[in-house]
């Protein structure tokens, strides 16, 4: 498979600053939709904008396709200023969330659209369109309509249409979602495998937060028009910077205490710990309480008894919900090991308590008591 | 779900109906067009006489020929002025789109009379456009030939036009996904280039509806000529309503009648056809 | 979300809409500043305001007698075209016949052929049949004709309405009958409104089929194009400006009737649990 055919010539160099986002700002009439974004995307990474409905993450993939403008700030790529150019002069492609595909050209004529606006030659255009329908196995479907192809195969199709131009960066918008279950679990893999074969740089847009996983090499989570944090998955995940990243990614519990003398109290629990005095709020995963034995050795192993209350079953695991008395209840998820119930002693490392700190995106919002997931 | 007796009272009536005031009609129309007048009286006897005068006699064949000019004329000048408008309207008016499109409709809703008699008066040797040239010194004298030509017919049936031609091009043209614009100018393609390529094309439906619609009426027409086209804008229309009229050849006026709907009816097919051809779902 | 960039809005393409704008309502406004001038039609500029020509025009009984004229015919060719019509778009979307294409295309020709050939045709018709030519003829051609329109918007209706709603009533044990009236034609109300006030305006408006079918009593659009071959004079502006205003009016009804209606619906929507 010769990759060698879509990868851009010239490109920078892996892994250096490819396109930066500076200090961008959108607002819509009064509605302030961005709010002094700052981010780069490496050359051959695949990012993940992340976040809910009105989190801003599509404005930011538009922004940087180009069509619309920032109302301040910049956006450059390979040291060029960015967001001055019109989208048809970017190299930048978008694969769209419905794949806006032209009913008035068949699949070749679709794929082939980007090099015959540049007036490429035709001999060449054909090839290229022969090895951009094969990277995406759609090779046979080169004379149809895209209105007879299901939106699994549209997808490829579009998938096409924007590689064809070697683009330094591929922008993705939602590009799953219109699919069942199963093809997207199946298109996750497939477009994964392509873009470590091709090497382009991805931003990828969504709000399933195991696709983001799944996918990629950062995550950017947004909230609220600001960014929340951005990290590596495992990063992400074992180290959440806010209570909204804690309990946006995975599940958790949120532990609200405080920390004196070293000590940090929240309810029925306690253990040492460095973190600065005063009121503090942890994460703690659900995977991470285990039910105490005398065979389990954990590092900082803090202790404490609860009743269980409920116990759902999800196969491979089971979550248990865990009453510590004072109001204070807890998630633990443990491998399946047949009906439990009554008083039991759990323990966790206490290592797996992470502090989060309020976003910066609240706004004074305070991280109110949530009940952990 | 729905009874015999359902199906049959309401499909009935109409159909009587249609068959009675509409089938019968134009069957008569079809039928009087091999009749004769002799002395003034009709004979029912079948023939091909009207149908030959009109291929032999040169005149109905002019008069036919400017008339086909100018309801091309009429089609072409509407199709420039209303495209862009509906592209205007769809593509850059913003949030003011919904009141400039109501603002468009409403002289459609103006009488043709109303909008016919308001340009004859504009364009007369003492009317308003003469007196503004005047008035601004850019001629002395009345021009004779804005009224009572070809010109006016063209441009007052133009001005009948436009909006009806605008109607299925602004349809066709909001029909278009936004996204597909977004990709094509994504894709590398400025906006005159996305315009040939993909608005264009996908517009096709609309632009012919619009222009069968406006070709078809002028065609047809026989107000206009009547109202400000003088008789060196004769239509054919005009001829076929002094048949029926002071010069009383109810056969030959059929003739000519049904050659128009034969004409109107092929043009109809076509462009059906071909809308069906550049439609795309 | 918007696609175009307001740096890409073209000024040719503005100003060239601007002035196809105004060529459409150049020759209303024309008509309408010279319906209040002293000193005729022609000329520039008008000097002399004057409201004597609307005076003339209230005074002039032929004028109102055409306009009560017109008046019955179209209140007679609404109630015609829409029942038609309606029982047309019936037929069209529930019911299958021999010669339905052909039906189809039959009722629309009226709608896309120069009025002149229907005009004529049923001009025939009525020789044919011994009728003299009146009122009457001119009714029978107005809602004939119009059929189409009724039907064209009256099928669109249908076409949205959830067949479900009459499923249910007939579950719940009204008749077809009694489906028809509580549930169906309120569902079309909207649409019969838009069709009725179309038919309206078309028919006080109607010239070409008309022309042949008139008898001794005129039509409005008749009564003007008479005093167009005497000679013109502002009064005819004055009619029209006022025919103007009146299709305004109709307009902002309709669009303000239509909105209600549809608020009315989406408050349904609202409060449905």
């Amino acid at each position: 498979m010769s990759a060698g055919a879509i990868s851009p010539r010239f490109a920078t160099p892996p892994n250096a600053a490819l396109l930066e986002v500076r200090g961008v700002a959108k607002s819509f009439a009064a509605v302030q939709v961005l709010k002094n974004i700052s981010l780069q995307i490496a050359s051959g990474e695949f990012l993940t904008l992340l976040g809910e409905s009105g989190s801003g993450k599509t404005t930011l993939l538009r922004l940087i396709a180009g069509f619309e403008q920032p109302t301040s700030g910049e956006i450059w790529m390979s040291n060029e200023r960015l967001d001055t150019l019109p989208p048809y002069r970017r190299r930048v492609n978008t694969v769209f969330q419905n794949y806006a595909l032209f009913p008035h050209l068949n699949v070749r004529e679709n794929v082939a659209y980007g090099l015959r606006v540049k007036s490429t030659p035709k001999e060449e255009i054909a090839g290229r369109v022969e090895e951009a329908l094969r990277m995406v196995k759609m090779a046979q479907f080169a004379d149809v309509r895209p209105a007879t192809l299901s939106g699994g195969q549209q997808q490829r199709i579009a998938l096409a249409r924007a590689l064809i131009n070697r683009p330094q960066l591929l922008l993705l918008d939602e590009p799953l979602s219109a699919l069942d279950a199963n093809l997207r679990k199946q298109m996750q893999s497939e477009l994964k495998a392509l873009q470590r074969e091709i090497g382009i740089a991805f931003l990828f847009v969504t709000h399933d937060q195991d696709e983001a996983m799944a996918l990629s090499d950062r995550i950017a989570l947004l909230r609220n028009g600001a960014l929340e944090q951005i990290a590596s998955p495992r990063e992400i995940y074992a180290r959440p910077a806010t209570a909204y990243t804690a309990e946006f990614i995975g599940q958790t519990n949120l532990l609200h205490g405080e920390i004196n003398n070293g000590v940090a109290r929240c309810g029925s629990l306690q253990w040492r710990t460095a973190e600065a005095p005063g009121a503090a709020v942890f994460s703690l995963r659900p995977e991470a309480i285990r039910i105490a034995n005398a065979s389990l050795q954990l590092p900082d192993a803090v202790c404490f008894r609860g009743i269980i209350r409920q116990q759902i079953y999800s196969g491979a695991s089971e979550l248990l919900e865990i009453d510590c008395g004072g109001n204070q209840t807890l998630r633990a998820r443990i491998p399946a090991s047949g009906p439990l119930s009554g008083e039991h002693e759990f323990v966790f490392s206490a290592a797996d308590a992470v502090p989060v700190f309020e976003s910066p995106s609240a706004h004074g919002e305070r991280a109110t008591h949530h009940e952990p997931r | 779900m729905y009874s015999r007796l359902y199906k049959t009272v309401i499909a009935v009536p109409p159909l009587l109906w249609v068959c009675l005031f509409l089938l019968l009609p134009y069957a008569l129309m079809f039928a009087h067009s091999f009749w004769l007048v002799r002395d003034g009286f009709l004979v029912h006897r079948w023939n091909l006489q009207n149908y030959r005068a009109l291929f032999t006699n040169p005149l109905y064949f002019q008069v036919f020929l400017r008339t086909a000019r100018i309801a091309a004329s009429v089609t072409l000048c509407s199709l420039l002025l209303g495209y862009p408008l509906a592209y205007y309207l769809s593509f850059h008016a913003g949030p003011r789109k919904e009141l400039l499109y109501q603002l468009v409709i409403v002289p459609l809703w103006v009488s043709y009379l109303v909008r016919g008699y308001a340009w004859k008066t504009i364009l007369g040797s003492d009317g308003v456009l003469n007196g503004f040239l005047q008035y601004l010194h850019i001629t002395h004298e009345p021009v004779s030939f804005f009224l009572y030509s070809p010109f006016a017919v063209v441009l007052m049936l133009t001005h009948i036009y436009t909006p009806f031609v605008f109607l299925p091009i602004y349809a066709a043209l909001e029909h278009i996904p936004r996204p597909l614009v977004e990709a094509s100018q994504d894709l590398g393609a400025d906006r005159r280039a996305t315009f040939l390529r993909v608005i264009l094309p996908l517009s096709i439906p609309g632009l012919l509806a619009g222009a069968t619609f406006a070709f078809v009426l002028s065609l047809g027409d026989f107000l206009a000529p009547l109202l400000v086209g003088g008789p060196s804008a004769t239509m054919i229309a005009n001829i076929v309503q002094s048949l029926f009229g002071a010069a009383y050849d109810w056969p030959l006026g059929a003739a000519i009648s049904v050659c128009i709907l034969l004409i109107t009816a092929s043009l109809l097919f076509t462009t059906e056809r071909l809308e069906k051809r550049w439609s795309f779902k | 979300m918007k696609s175009a960039n307001s740096q890409q809005r073209s000024p040719f393409l503005t100003a060239y809409a601007v002035l196809v704008f105004g060529f459409i309502y150049l020759p209303i406004v024309v008509l309408i500043a010279y319906s209040f001038n002293r000193d005729g039609v022609g000329g520039f500029p008008p000097r002399h305001f004057t409201l004597g020509w609307y005076r003339q025009l209230f005074n002039d009984a032929a004028i109102w007698d055409s306009v009560i004229n017109s008046l019955l015919v179209a209140a007679a060719g609404v109630a015609l075209s829409l029942t038609l019509g309606l029982l047309a778009a019936l037929a069209l979307d529930r019911a299958n016949f021999p010669g339905k294409a052909l039906f189809r295309r039959l009722v629309l020709l009226p709608l896309i052929l120069p009025g002149i050939i229907t005009g004529l045709s049923l001009l025939m018709f009525a020789v044919f049949a011994g009728m003299q030519l009146s009122l009457l003829t001119v009714f029978l051609g107005h809602g004939t004709a119009l059929i189409s329109v009724a039907t064209t918007e009256l099928f669109a209706g249908l076409q949205k309405l959830d067949r479900a709603q009459e499923e249910a009533s007939l579950d719940l044990g009204a008749t077809p009958w009694q489906t028809f009236w509580r549930v169906t034609l309120p569902n079309l109300k909207l649409s019969l409104i838009a069709a009725g006030l179309l038919i309206f305006t078309l028919s006080m408006d109607e010239i070409a089929v008309t022309f042949f079918l008139i008898g001794r009593d005129n039509t409005l659009p008749l009564e003007i194009w008479g005093r167009l071959r005497r000679g013109i004079t502002p009064e005819i502006n004055a009619i029209s400006t006022l025919i103007f205003a009146v299709s305004v009016a109709l307009i902002v009804i309709w669009y303000r009737l239509r909105a209600r209606t549809i608020g009315t619906q989406a408050q349904e929507l609202l409060e449905r649990p």
